[in-house]
């Protein structure tokens, strides 16, 4: 297993080389000059102006730069913003917010989201079925921020029993209910997704055989169907649990949440070439490991691909 | 009557739909048949016939809805199964009843170890625990003679050939020492030597055990190895029962008698094969009368209008349904 892992690792180099590469030429090619942007309307003195074009290397053709950046990347330096801060500290606090968004959102969804998908599979065609079904689809199709909206307004403002907004309260009651409203489409998701699944290998024949071995319906279940449903299921949360880390701009905005996408937000207008090379080299490596870590998940749950 | 009186397993008139929303389909109709003690009773015909439905039925494994059991009795020893509460029914499953299917590689869950799979009849059934239960489970992968079993409990089925996966299947089934086991198509799968090889299996653990086997295939090779008796079944009925010697010899029905012109048989060298024209009704629309009567070479306008009574041939027990049976019973073959 420790040999799949090294591969895997090592297969992420160039897919790590290639998404920075990616990112530093898009801010690169972005029209307009970032010391000019950061001055304003102001004038900007020639000598300074020079100065600040020499520290940053901004005269230097792309891969020269490029290559500075890659330099610095490679002795855990992510860079420095134009105002001075070094990118890890100032990432350092935001990680925790999304990180608390994140880990909220992605457990909701697999508790919730496994729950009301076995039991709608399981009560296939009844009433509770359908109401998980529709649920799920208006879920799905109504955006995230008219979800949001909805969530504040009542169970923030009407019913009180959730902060509307802000960090104030800490975890987890701050992050409940954007928690909630950032799993949403993926909650439903994964509802959609347990459910078929398991109404699908309740057909199999190893669950017939399972009936022919006189096990209790319980049994063959949760031993012989739910185990073999997941599987899907499970690519899924891996994917998504890269994602959710990832920030979510528009949550993040509706909830006031200092958090990471928050910063790619601003940082991206103030084209702070640095923060957002260096936010998103980290989000590319967090998504590397969540996709390693279902592919070992994987092993687990089906031996057919066990990587030993 | 003491239990001894009662016929093994006993299946008299079993009728089996599937209620749909585009209709109901007929897919066993007035099936009957008796297997003994240490016997091997071959239920015979062609994909389509019910002869799988009609096992399913005996195991109490068939979704209802949208299968139904309409009529007919499943006696065991003479408790009539059908009459069961689901509960007790699962109870009989594996312990007195179980089953062999046809596709090892399928109806055996490819996420739990052999071992665990096995072990677990122990376990649910005995309430042994793990250690013990794997234990019993390494001497019933020995039984089946599966080699090296105590190395091998802990593999998963994809990590079998397919005829060591069909006598894991095999061991399941027999964990228990069960009265009545239901092997459907148990050789389909496999290549024609590791077939012969399941089956001298299967014929040596039923002489250990005097089980009795009902035997589900459509391969006249199968049966003629191995069943003392055999049924015919056509469009989910019993169209001819006899001993397997006696059919061979003698088919009292143009079916049985169209079968055995269409495999090659060493007996009859040099002589052509003969194909049943046509193919077997849909169980969603089977002709009135005999359901035989369009593709049989024998019929006769009464055919189609009448369906012929289940009628007794010969003192040994030779039955048929055809209005012309002891016609066809007493013409030579070939």
């Amino acid at each position: 297993m420790w040999r799949f892992v090294a591969r895997r690792l090592l297969h992420a180099l160039p897919v790590l080389l290639g998404t920075t590469f990616l990112i530093y030429t898009l801010v690169f090619v972005l029209p307009g000059d970032p010391i000019q942007g950061l001055a304003g309307d102001k004038p900007v003195p020639p000598a300074v102006l020079a100065e600040l074009r020499a520290r940053y290397h901004l005269d230097d053709p792309l891969w020269i730069q490029y290559t500075h950046y890659l330099t610095g990347l490679l002795t855990g330096d992510l860079g420095t913003t134009f105002t001075g801060r070094r990118v890890s500290d100032l990432l350092a606090d935001r990680w925790v917010v999304t990180l608390q968004l994140g880990l909220t959102a992605w457990v909701l969804e697999v508790i919730l989201g496994m729950a009301l998908g076995v039991w709608a599979g399981l009560r296939k065609g009844k009433w509770d079925d359908s109401a998980v079904l529709f649920g799920t689809t208006l879920v799905i199709s109504v955006p995230v921020f008219v979800v949001g909206y909805m969530a504040q307004l009542v169970f923030g403002v009407q019913l009180g029993w959730l902060p509307v907004a802000g960090t104030e309260e800490g975890w987890p009651f701050a992050f409940l209910l954007p928690g909630l409203v950032l799993a949403s489409f993926g909650l439903a998701y994964v509802a959609r997704l347990t459910r078929s699944s398991l109404i699908e290998n309740l057909r199999a024949d190893y669950v017939r055989t399972a009936h022919s071995k006189g096990l209790s319906g319980r049994r063959v279940v949760v031993r012989h169907t739910l185990r073999n449903s997941l599987i899907p299921v499970v690519t899924f949360l891996g994917l998504e649990l890269g994602g959710l880390m990832a920030g979510a701009i528009v949550t993040e905005y509706i909830f006031n949440l200092p958090g990471v996408g928050q910063q790619l937000f601003q940082s991206i207008q103030l084209r702070e070439g640095p923060v957002v090379v260096g936010t998103t080299t980290a989000l590319v490596l967090i998504f590397l490991l969540a996709n390693l870590l279902v592919d070992l998940l994987y092993g687990l749950l089906d031996p057919r691909i066990r990587h030993d | 009557m003491s239990p001894a009186a009662h016929p093994l397993l006993e299946v008299e008139d079993l009728c089996v739909e599937f209620r749909t929303r585009r209709g109901t389909i007929r897919a066993v109709n007035g099936l009957s048949y008796t297997l003994h003690e240490g016997e091997t009773l071959a239920l015979l015909g062609e994909s389509g016939s019910g002869k799988s439905v009609a096992a399913q039925a005996v195991m109490g494994l068939l979704d209802t809805p949208p299968a139904h059991i309409t009529r007919g009795a499943v006696r065991l020893r003479g408790d009539d199964l059908l009459a069961l509460s689901p509960e007790r029914h699962r109870e009989v499953r594996g312990t007195r009843l179980s089953m062999i299917f046809q596709d090892a590689l399928t109806a055996l869950n490819p996420v739990l170890s052999v071992g665990d799979q096995l072990a677990e009849m122990y376990r649910v059934h005995q309430g042994m625990g793990r250690k013990a239960a794997l234990a019993r489970a390494v001497a019933l992968m020995d039984r089946v003679r599966i080699p090296a079993a105590s190395r091998r409990i802990h593999d998963y089925p994809h990590q079998f050939s397919g005829g060591m996966r069909q006598r894991v299947m095999i061991a399941m089934a027999l964990a228990l020492d069960p009265e009545v086991v239901i092997a459907d198509e148990p050789t389909t799968a496999l290549d024609v030597t590791v077939q012969a090889q399941i089956m001298r299996l299967l014929k040596q653990l039923q002489s250990e055990t005097r089980m009795g086997l009902l035997l589900i295939t459509h391969d006249l090779g199968v049966v003629a190895e191995a069943a003392d008796r055999i049924t015919v079944m056509y469009a989910g009925r019993t169209v001819e029962s006899a001993s397997a010697d006696d059919l061979y010899a003698r088919p009292g029905h143009p079916y049985t008698r169209g079968l055995l012109d269409s495999v090659p048989r060493l007996d009859r060298l040099g002589k052509p094969l003969v194909p049943i024209t046509g193919a077997p009704p849909l169980p969603s629309s089977i002709p009135a009368g005999c359901a035989f009567h369009p593709r049989c070479p024998r019929a006769e306008p009464r055919c189609g209008s009448e369906a012929p009574p289940f009628r007794t041939l010969s003192p040994a027990g030779h039955r048929s349904a055809c209005h012309f049976a002891e016609e066809v019973h007493h013409a030579p073959v070939g």
